[in-house]
């Protein structure tokens, strides 16, 4: 292997556990996300994939194992990864306009103290056309419906302008007509070499918008292609009951410490 | 002297201990006003109150320790107790099972029990008169002085200024935490920063407001000018001035009755602004919502009328019948009494005549009677298409819908199902005539 080959893999997640409020929800998950695919995060309710979401980016500290990103820590290239979290992660009542929304997918590249100007907000204006708002820019958040503030959240992380991109159910609360104006926008992130990591739920629509599937349950089930990854006996390793000891280990080991 | 006199003394600001008394109350207003924005708007609206009964010990101990009553002393004092508080209620929440809200609570009441100790313990050693320490605790806007005041300033004008400086970062901070973090901003800087300068404001306050009543402070401003937009440079303005006004009719109200305390008047004037806001703040108000709900509900009577009369012309053919108020009551099932005030502005505006005593619709309410019956027709039919619901459950959907429905909606509706012909109960759907452009 010559020097740098690693710093091609996007996201190296190594011998990860993690635990939430002293629970682990995350068993030595080992796996590197191929570059420039679309991939699927999926698992049943309470599997960990926000979790995982969340300790690639060291928003919950692991109990062990590290990850990588382009063969760094996410601290050092973090300008590379674009985050979209949960929609009901925030109050949608809180008094800003969607431009603010998204021009904060800049904030991370302000010197410190600096305001977003005019350069930010017109890169906002940009990707906020990008999911068909742009005539809505100066909305109130809270006068928004489901399905646009998705695709609020979905520009700004398209303000970020990185290479990987992380998110956590973007099509949770959307329409049918939402969720195939987004798919065709992930589509054209992945086609322009970007990756992109997707928590999922609906197993109907997997092979249609999917490269790669990562099957979750507490530990990483499966993770392939999606022709390969995504069968009936994986599904059924993931869905079904046959972890009942590890969750319930889990909830002692919880109570123990 | 009388009420003029007195109003007019006190606004000339000729007397220092007045000007003393504005001025501290004012910029402990401002202060406690900007930040409690970002306290309201994360949701730590308890932590106001919290940190100010935390101070008390403070002040306690910081005479014990100097043995000195200058308000610099004291305050420090102040704020070194209550920035301990926020500490250990960070440390309670992060590391047991306990909630924030209970945390709160037990951190409180612990630090406001040991405050009580210490002040009674200087009181009965016989130092507590001279320190005149429990001002403290409802606060005594009259004992200001010209040093309390210039201290005041420099504190205040250096929290606007961070407020200022750090604003885009605060409003990341208080909507999406987690997603400042990921970027790399330094969340927990910025949050200890945050508690810093909530201590800071709550501490200046407590000479003139007390800590019992500091936690209003920290609160009301911000609910109130909540109400009012939905931006939040002017959000922070707003609570900024609501916290000086009160501040000002605070002093006034004390000054003109000199044996009512400043501390309590601030905070009754800055629950009065709240008042107000609830009342009457355009939008968000319970006033102008419930006009919103008046408006609603007279449309929905119009649009009944109208409806009625267009379906009883499109049945017989006749246009020109005309219908008396008892009539049209009896006609179509309406309440005489729901009628009258109905009637009068469809007139007025244009869409019926008054014909010898008798209503009739006009080519423009012959329209607006089409519009009406075609969106309650092509809402019973999207119903049935799409929902699959059984002709006999879609009616009184539709009946409540046809008010709602905007024109753009209407034309997605009429694209969608294709412009039916027929509605579920097989009654025509009214189209205006196309009219070909000339």
């Amino acid at each position: 292997m010559k020097p740098g080959m690693k710093n091609e893999t996007p996201v190296e997640v190594h011998d990860l556990t993690v635990a939430y409020h002293r629970k682990p929800v995350l068993w030595d998950i080992d796996f590197a996300l191929p570059e420039g695919r679309l991939i699927g995060l999926l698992g049943p309710n309470g599997a960990g994939k926000s979790t995982l979401i969340k300790a690639i980016m060291g928003l919950l500290p692991p109990l062990s194992g590290y990850v990588r990103v382009y063969g760094e820590t996410f601290e050092k290239n973090r300008e590379l990864v674009g985050y979209v979290p949960q929609r009901e992660s925030v109050d949608w009542d809180f008094p800003v306009n969607v431009l603010d929304v998204v021009t904060m997918g800049r904030y991370g590249r302000l010197p410190l103290l600096a305001r977003p100007g005019k350069k930010e907000k017109e890169l906002a204006m940009r990707s906020l056309a990008k999911v068909g708002m742009a005539e809505l820019a100066g909305r109130q958040i809270s006068q928004l419906s489901g399905g646009q503030q998705q695709r609020v959240f979905l520009a700004r992380a398209l303000a970020q302008e990185a290479r990987i991109y992380l998110m956590d159910e973007p099509f949770a609360g959307v329409d049918a007509a939402t969720e195939k104006a987004i798919v065709v926008i992930l589509k054209e992130l992945r086609d322009r070499g970007n990756t992109v990591f997707v928590v999922h739920h609906d197993l109907q629509t997997v092979r249609e918008y999917f490269d790669w599937v990562m099957l979750l349950n507490l530990r990483l089930v499966k993770f392939g292609p999606t022709a390969e990854a995504f069968t009936s006996e994986n599904i059924q390793n993931a869905y079904g009951g046959q972890l009942i000891i590890l969750s319930e280990a889990a909830e002692k080991l919880g109570q123990h410490r | 002297m009388d009420f003029w006199d007195l109003t007019l003394r006190f606004f000339a600001l000729g007397d220092v201990n007045v000007r003393n008394v504005v001025a501290g109350s004012m910029l402990l207003g401002c202060s406690a006003g900007c930040l409690s924005t970002f306290v309201y708007l994360q949701r730590q609206s308890l932590i106001g109150d919290a940190l100010a009964h935390a101070a008390l010990p403070g002040v306690g101990l910081a005479f014990l320790v100097a043995g000195s009553r200058e308000l610099g002393f004291l305050l420090a004092g102040a704020a070194l107790t209550a920035w301990l508080a926020a500490l250990v209620v960070n440390l309670i929440v992060r590391t047991s099972a306990i909630k924030l809200d209970a945390a709160l609570g037990i951190v409180l009441s612990v630090f406001f029990g040991a405050g009580v100790v210490i002040l009674t313990h200087i009181q009965k050693s016989g130092a507590g008169n001279q320190a005149g320490l429990d001002r403290f605790l409802f606060g005594q806007a009259a004992a200001i002085s010209g040093r309390d005041v210039r201290l005041l300033l420099v504190v205040t004008g250096l929290l606007l200024l961070a407020v200022a400086a750090g604003f885009s970062r605060f409003k990341i901070l208080s909507f999406d935490r987690g997603f400042a973090q990921t970027l790399g901003v330094p969340v927990g800087r910025w949050q200890f920063l945050l508690t810093t300068m909530v201590v800071a404001a709550v501490v200046i306050g407590l000479q003139a407001v007390g800590v019992v009543l500091m936690a209003a402070m920290m609160i009301t401003p911000a609910a109130s000018a909540r109400q009012w937009t939905d931006r939040l440079w002017l959000m922070t303005l707003l609570a900024s001035l609501f916290g000086m006004i009160a501040g000002l009719i605070g002093a006034y109200v004390s000054f003109l009755a000199p044996r009512l305390p400043t501390g309590p008047w601030i905070v009754v004037v800055v629950s009065l602004i709240f008042g107000v806001s609830v009342l009457l703040a355009p939008r968000r108000g319970l006033l102008s919502r419930m006009v919103g709900f008046i408006r609603q509900r007279r449309a929905t009577m119009q649009d009944h009328i109208l409806k009625a009369l267009y379906r009883a012309g499109m049945a017989s053919g006749v246009w020109d019948r005309g219908y008396d108020r008892v009539g049209m009551a009896t006609a179509f099932g309406f309440l005489p009494g729901d009628l009258r005030p109905a009637l009068g502005r469809l007139r007025r505006r244009g869409y019926l005549e008054l014909v010898n005593g008798a209503y009739r619709l006009s080519a423009e309410g012959r329209e607006e009677g089409a519009r009406v019956l075609r969106l309650h027709r092509l809402w019973e039919v999207y119903l049935s298409r799409y929902l699959e619901l059984p002709a006999d459950h879609v009616h009184r959907d539709a009946h409540e819908m046809e008010h709602i429905l905007t024109p753009e909606m209407e034309a997605r509706l009429e694209e969608l199902l294709e412009r039916p012909e027929f509605d579920p109960h097989a009654q025509k759907i009214p189209y205006p005539e196309r009219r070909e452009p000339a």
